[in-house]
């Protein structure tokens, strides 16, 4: 599967990023919450241009003073994994404990 | 208690006066603005529509709140608000005109954002400390109020056909509305030289270089009247708004003293 069938497919976009309804393109959203946390993903918002996606993010995620900080980026902008790739992308990293660090025992003499 | 002379009762009801008339124009605007509640063209407008109808209501309840404090005989937010004809009502008129299509309350919203918002901002140096606190939340919900609507009047103005037209049609419709957000009285300019309020005569110069700018990048015009409508600061109405009070105040008015 090419990369942009991926974005067109899970964004439910045309490949060539119109809206495949007559909806307005659509916008994710992450919020910052207060305290310095990085952005998290929130939802997702309709809006015409980025300006209406910043407003309509901040009026359906941001109206109770969830967020200091908004980003907003087009649904077909993302390429994102699919079911499929679960087995390929996951599952080798769970028979690998030593790919965390609490595997290793702290050297006596170091303090913690 | 002692006894106020009838000079500061004078004084006391020209403040009093001039609080309803900030909060009036802000309820009942906050009304209209609700009636999109469900019916939005889009769930996200609907949700911006309803917060800023919400933003609104809660200054209003602030004003009318301080309002009959000031006032001193027992009347709180919700007595002026659902206890009152519309011959009471000081809002101007340009607030209690039927919501209308999408574009004339857009329209709306820019004209009395950006007179609140230059309202708001005057009063927070009100030496009335509760109104000038009120005035500072409100200047930072009416900035994005205007912003919000600002970003609407030029994307339908430079939109379809259809929508420049009805935003055009909007603009035209109630221009003529404007005049009366500047008309200052007795009571205004007690206020101001109190240095409690704001003479809404020195607003007007502000008002419009920031509302034809947007118009103009919109490519939307200003209609060539004159005639200005006015009464609402005296209690002369439009017919629209005892209909809109009539809705508004009925639970209120069917059930005296209920809480919930």
């Amino acid at each position: 599967m090419s990369t942009s069938d991926r974005a067109a497919r899970t964004s439910g976009a045309e490949s060539d990023g119109a809206p495949r309804d007559n909806q307005w393109p659509l916008w994710e959203v992450f919020v910052q919450p207060p305290g310095g946390e990085p952005h998290e993903h929130a939802g997702s918002v309709h809006a015409v241009d980025a300006e209406s996606a910043l407003q309509n993010a901040r009026d359906v995620y941001a109206r109770r003073g969830e967020a200091v900080s908004i980003w907003v980026v087009q649904s077909a902008g993302i390429t994102a994994s699919t079911p499929d790739d679960m087995g390929p992308f996951f599952d080798p990293g769970n028979d690998k404990p030593y790919r965390h660090p609490q595997f290793y025992k702290v050297p006596r003499g170091v303090k913690v | 208690m002692s006894v106020r002379t009838s000079g500061q009762i004078e004084k006391g009801s020209r403040q009093f006066e001039y609080l309803v008339r900030l909060g009036d124009d802000r309820l009942v605007l906050g009304h209209r603005l609700s009636e999109w509640c469900g019916h939005a063209p889009i769930l996200e407008e609907d949700i911006a529509l309803a917060n800023i109808a919400l933003d609104l209501i809660g200054q209003a309840t602030l004003l009318l709140g301080h309002a009959g404090k000031l006032e001193g005989e027992g009347r709180d937010a919700d007595t002026l608000a659902y206890l009152r004809d519309a011959i009471e009502f000081r809002n101007v008129l340009l607030v209690e005109l039927p919501k209308g299509d999408f574009a004339v309350t857009i329209v709306r919203q820019l004209f009395f954002g950006v007179f609140g918002l230059l309202q708001s901002e005057a009063l927070q140096r009100s030496n009335d400390r509760d109104l000038a606190g009120i005035a500072a939340k409100a200047a930072k919900e009416v900035r994005y109020h205007v912003r919000h609507s600002a970003d609407w009047v030029l994307k339908l103005g430079g939109g379809t056909d259809e929508s420049r037209e009805r935003t055009q049609r909007a603009v035209d419709d109630l221009w003529r509305y404007t005049g009366e957000l500047f008309l200052a009285d007795d009571v205004d300019r007690a206020a101001a030289a109190a240095g409690v309020g704001v003479d809404p005569s020195t607003l007007e110069t502000t008002w419009h270089s920031h509302v034809e700018d947007v118009l103009a990048r919109a490519g939307l015009t200003i209609p060539e009247t004159l005639y200005m409508q006015r009464g609402g600061r005296e209690g002369r109405h439009t017919e629209h708004l005892g209909h809109m009070l009539a809705e508004m105040q009925i639970v209120a008015r069917s059930h005296p003293g209920a809480s919930w």
